[in-house]
């Protein structure tokens, strides 16, 4: 082995082989490199084996039953809260809620604690560069209730410019809604900071969290802040599954969001009583193979270490920097690699973002191309679309590699090299 | 790695791309529309002169978007100068993704149609004396619905 390979925090390669899906070969026989992670990861072996246990052995509805399987499925359904809630360290199982993702999470804090809390003239601070679902369900709030939006701005190179903060704290903000991790630049934003500043400001915080409970290591209670959402497709485990996570004195405040079955008490023909937490927030049938998969998920993350996993992907983001700058042409978006997870998203000269990623594509990668759910952020950054590469644990330096490659290739093709 | 004779990046769509046929605007439209593809954030523009009589006498489009949009504007532009505004009409999608000839996933096609929607409104949106769409008057041509 040449003295020359770098030291890796993990094994990508004994990972990969967990993951059927990185095996398949495309377009005749091209490897797949997955570089979509921020849109949603791949899931290993494990968690697909434990949704097939789940409907084979163990499958009945939860908090319903008296039978044996109903017990099952129960069990497995709140071993995966402890699990979640374990694992961003939240301090009572009752704060931690089941949604169907972050979007579900984030609409349903607008709707209930936004209901409840926020009148005319009252203000919400959010960024330029939250992804729609933490723009939209404020957006539709400020119209019902005739409150106010406000944004802290970005700096050029795709960072909270954090001097504007206290100016717009001073206009007393009922709540701050910021993501830890921008999906599109990738900077990692200082949620504890803002949460102290939110926080002495009579503010109270919410985070998109879609991006970073993945890749880094999550604490509530370090952080700080008051509401915090996330979903289980990013991070190893089924579609349709998400935390949000609340502190209990608020969740226990605020109005139920659906209304059904397994959020009440006691239903009368005209009235009800809620249930408590945090049965009181999971209206209906729950997702509860989709919940159990995320448990399963969550061990597979604790045995790798997410310190570990940030580690890794930022090797990952410094060699993408190193090597998409020496393609010419390549305009990389947001800030050096020390503040960012470990999404890439570049523009190359004179080649629109879909066309470079059909001709990526051909080469079997994997990257997104558009405005990736985050339009007003595209605009301030100057471009329509953006190519994106989003790295996971499971990627290697060979595939970074590989993608600057391809875009020397996709130069060729539209003549442009 | 597959060889770059990309049927969808195949010559002639990237010679419309980079050489454009009519790109730019017309010195006297008659009628005109914009739209875009939100998702992606390509837009057309296209700009027609057309006679009493429904004869397309000039025809422009202009733009910002990936190749297949841009490409299929310039192929939508080429192939209804100098024709009539009967034969837009009956000029079907299907017709569209046929004259672009490469073969295109669904989410492609959207962006060689957005050109084909584009024309198939402009022909009813006469534009005022300033250059500026009217108000919703219904055109000359705004017989029947298309």
């Amino acid at each position: 082995m040449s003295t020359l390979a770098p030291v890796l925090p993990l094994d990508p390669e004994t990972l990969r082989e967990d993951f059927p899906i990185l095996s398949v070969r495309l377009h005749g026989d091209v490897p797949l490199v997955y570089l979509d992670n921020a849109a949603t990861t791949q899931r290993p072996r494990q968690v697909i084996q434990s949704l097939v246990d789940v409907y084979e052995k163990q499958y009945a509805n939860v908090h319903r039953g008296i039978h044996w399987l109903s017990d099952q499925s129960t069990d497995l359904y709140e071993e995966a809260r402890e699990k979640a809630r374990a694992f961003i360290n939240a301090r009572h199982r009752e704060e931690v809620i089941f949604t169907y993702g972050t979007t579900e999470g984030i609409n349903l804090v607008a709707r209930s604690w936004g209901g409840k809390n926020v009148g005319a003239g009252d203000e919400i601070l959010l960024t330029e560069m939250e992804h729609h679902s933490n723009l939209v369900p404020w957006q539709q709030l400020a119209q019902e209730r005739g409150a106010v939006l406000r944004h802290i701005p970005i700096t050029d190179d795709g960072r909270l410019a954090m001097d504007a903060l206290p100016a717009l704290l001073s206009r007393r903000p009922k709540l701050v809604a910021v993501a830890a991790v921008s999906n599109v630049v990738g900077t990692i934003n200082p949620v504890a900071e803002i949460a102290r500043q939110a926080h002495a400001a009579g503010a109270l915080v919410l985070v998109d969290a879609a991006q970073s409970v993945p890749h880094l290591p999550t604490d509530v209670q370090a952080l700080g802040v008051d509401f915090l959402a996330f979903s289980g497709h990013k991070m190893l485990g089924p579609s349709g599954v998400g935390i949000l996570y609340g502190r209990r004195e608020l969740l226990d405040a605020m109005p139920p969001f659906l209304g059904g079955g397994s959020m009440i008490r006691r239903v009368k023909l005209d009235t009800f009583e809620p249930a408590e937490l945090p049965a009181k927030f999971e209206a209906g049938t729950p997702p509860i193979v989709p919940a159990i998969g995320l448990g399963t998920a969550i061990d597979y993350l604790h045995a790798i270490g997410l310190e570990r996993i940030h580690e890794y992907e930022r090797m990952l983001t410094i060699r993408a920097h190193q090597v998409l700058q020496s393609v010419g042409g390549v305009r990389l978006l947001g800030p050096a690699p020390e503040h960012k997870a470990g999404i890439v998203s570049f523009t190359l000269e004179g080649i629109h973002a879909h066309d470079v990623a059909q001709i990526l594509d051909r080469h079997g990668i994997a990257a997104r191309a558009g405005h990736h759910c985050a339009m007003p952020l595209h605009k301030r950054l100057g471009t329509n679309a953006s190519v994106r590469a989003s790295f996971y644990f499971y990627n290697t330096l060979a595939e970074v590699e590989q993608l600057a490659a391809a875009l020397v290739e996709t130069k060729r093709v539209f003549r442009k090299a | 790695m597959p060889e770059p004779e990309d049927e969808l990046y195949q010559e002639n769509i990237l010679e419309h791309y980079e050489e454009p046929y009519h790109r730019g605007h017309g010195a006297h439209p008659t009628h005109a529309h914009e739209d875009d593809n939100p998702l992606c954030g390509d837009v057309v523009r296209i700009e027609l002169a057309v006679d009493p009589a429904g004869a397309i006498k000039d025809i422009y489009f202009d733009g910002d978007g990936c190749c297949i949009s841009q490409a299929a504007a310039s192929m939508l532009v080429e192939r209804f100068d100098q024709k009539s505004v009967e034969e837009v009409k009956q000029f079907t999608a299907e017709d569209m993704l046929r004259l672009f000839g490469a073969k295109l996933t669904p989410n492609r096609q959207k962006c060689c149609l957005l050109s084909w929607r584009v024309l198939q409104s402009a022909i009813y949106s006469p534009v005022a004396n300033n250059g500026q769409p009217t108000s919703d008057q219904p055109s000359a041509q705004k017989q029947r619905s298309p």
